[in-house]
């Protein structure tokens, strides 16, 4: 059986072909100004790289923030439902899966089946998410891709009031001028940022395997600190960045399989 | 009074006027006690030389990275060409956000009890309910006839209503800071409020509003609609009680004044006169301070 997840995020679409349960493609591509147009590029692409074409997928589900400019879909699915279905597939240990995004951040707590039982969802504060990275590397003038490196070289973090990502740009600004080394305003901010995921997790409640999901997943820097403020270790899959469009795809495959 | 000194800005639209005066036809040399307050807020810095307890000159600067330079800097320009040298100051009061770091201080006190104070000398007596809009703070503030706080409530660090927010949504419009007021209260008919209260999540939104086609006023009026709003759930959770006044930097912004009195249903006082009063209620922390300097060096001569 072949199906497909298409997860419009803020920052970037992710589409994922599965056949059989088993990823065989994914790609991904920046929103931009037209979210449609952008997840038409990824999906063809996905479809190109394994010779596929539109009508040989039976079931396509889309997921995201910007669920309803997904093109091709034939059902959606919420945000929280494909991260626990995508959390139970890479590790069926998952019991909590933290999804941190571009511009929001999610918890979600699964059974063993990958069906959701609850969640936590920080969508009003962008100093819980991937943008306050973004924002704080600028300030720093360093590269996104840097931050994380720069980071773990610090064995202190400096000390920074701000939790709000436009009060921590000018408190990071305060701390280059006095000549804070750059590495621990680096850690500063991974630290807060991880403080504030991590209290929002722990209104769901903490339960082992922990698995860590979306594009933030990637940053070595923020995952150290989230490690350290929840205080146990964490699982993050291969393909973290495409847990979204995994997820819809197995809910795809669910549908299908249903005759919907 | 005259303005003796104004310094403009570059050309960035967030930037605001610095400014300083000197009341005519007063003389610190008669006076028997010289006090200052230094109030040293996240974006602007405010210094008040009170002569006996009334103002004898005050400047307004933006804080730059160094909160003490900042505090220096500020007393300095309410100082220059008066010929007071610091060793003439009985008691100074630092307060603010950096009032830890307000070198020449003998003191520090929080700017809550100095907004209070400094909002009861400029509207008297009757003042109940002081809402303090500042760079990194918003403050809704109860106190007694005396300017004493009773109780009050502030923002949980988080620009979303904050002056800093202002600018930053200023500069994306590019709209000078000081137009925002005038500008988003040119619309025909108000809009709704954006719907997100993060200044970052605020800024995404209205550059989709721009492009939906929206004019710069109107995306705007939403912004300064949803600050308003948060502004008078804070004040009505505090409980608001006649007379009410607005201090800070916003007290400037009548774009957000005329919204917050128009969900209260409750006229703020008028602001007096700058002019003929020197009463900036931008300063009313620097001036609170001031007083608080006052008292303290009365207090400590009685021992």
């Amino acid at each position: 059986m072949l199906t497909a997840g298409i997860d419009m995020g803020t920052q970037r679409v992710k589409v994922a072909i599965l056949k059989d349960n088993q990823i065989i493609s994914r790609s991904q591509n920046f929103c931009g100004f037209e979210p449609t147009k952008a997840a038409e590029q990824a999906f063809e692409e996905a479809m190109k790289s394994v010779q596929l074409s539109r009508d040989q997928l039976q079931h396509v589900t889309a997921t995201g923030a910007g669920v309803n400019m997904a093109p091709f879909s034939d059902s959606t699915i919420s945000m929280m439902g494909a991260d626990a279905r995508a959390g139970a597939y890479f590790f069926p240990s998952a019991r909590t899966i933290i999804d941190v995004g571009a511009e929001d951040a999610r918890a979600v707590s699964c059974d063993e089946n990958g069906t959701m039982l609850d969640f936590v969802v920080n969508a009003r504060c962008a100093a819980g998410a991937g943008t306050f990275i973004e924002a704080m590397a600028r300030a720093l003038e360093v590269e996104l891709e840097e931050m994380g490196t720069l980071s773990l070289k610090a064995d202190r973090a400096s000390p920074i009031n701000a939790s709000c990502v436009i009060f921590a740009e000018s408190d990071v600004v305060s701390l280059i001028h006095r000549e804070e080394p750059k590495p621990e305003i680096a850690r500063a901010i991974f630290d807060a940022m991880a403080e504030r995921v991590s209290s929002m997790v722990r209104r769901l409640g903490v339960k082992p395997d922990v698995i860590l999901v979306g594009g933030v997943a990637k940053d070595a820097g923020f995952v150290s600190s989230l490690k350290r403020t929840l205080g146990m270790d964490i699982l993050i899959p291969e393909e973290s960045l495409f847990a979204g469009a995994v997820g819809a795809a197995l809910i795809a495959a669910k549908r299908a399989g249903k005759g919907r | 009074m005259t303005l003796m000194d104004k310094k403009e800005g570059k050309g960035e639209y967030w930037r605001w006027l610095e400014y300083r005066s000197i009341m005519p036809g007063r003389d610190w040399r008669n006076a028997e006690v010289i006090t200052a307050g230094v109030d040293v807020g996240s974006v602007g810095s405010k210094a008040v030389i009170m002569a006996d307890g009334e103002i004898y000159s005050w400047s307004v600067m933006r804080t730059g990275s160094n909160s003490s330079d900042s505090a220096k800097k500020a007393l300095g320009w309410a100082m220059e060409g008066t010929g007071l040298k610091l060793n003439n100051f009985n008691y100074i009061v630092g307060t603010g956000y950096g009032r830890v770091n307000v070198p020449m201080a003998n003191r520090a006190i929080t700017e809550i009890a100095c907004h209070a104070k400094g909002a009861n000398y400029i509207w008297g007596p009757t003042v109940r309910t002081v809402l303090d809009v500042g760079g990194q703070d918003v403050k809704a503030i109860r106190c007694d006839e005396r300017g004493k706080v009773v109780s009050f409530l502030m923002n949980d660090k988080c620009a979303a209503g904050t002056g800093r927010g202002m600018e930053v949504i200023a500069d994306l419009l590019q709209i000078p800071i000081a137009d925002v007021g005038k500008v988003s209260l040119s619309v025909n008919e108000e809009p709704e409020p954006v719907s997100s209260t993060c200044v970052v999540f605020a800024k995404t939104e209205a550059v989709g509003l721009l492009r939906k086609g929206w004019s710069k006023d109107k995306v705007l009026a939403a912004y300064l609609r949803a600050m308003a709003i948060r502004m008078s759930e804070l004040i009505e959770k505090v409980g608001c009680e006649r007379d009410f006044v607005i201090t800070g930097g916003q007290s400037k912004n009548i774009g957000i004044v005329h919204r917050v009195e128009n969900i209260l249903g409750m006229k703020r006082l008028p602001v007096p006169s700058l002019e003929e009063t020197g009463l900036d209620p931008m300063a009313a922390g620097a001036m609170g301070a001031a007083l608080f300097a006052k008292a303290l060096h009365e207090r400590s001569m009685k021992r």
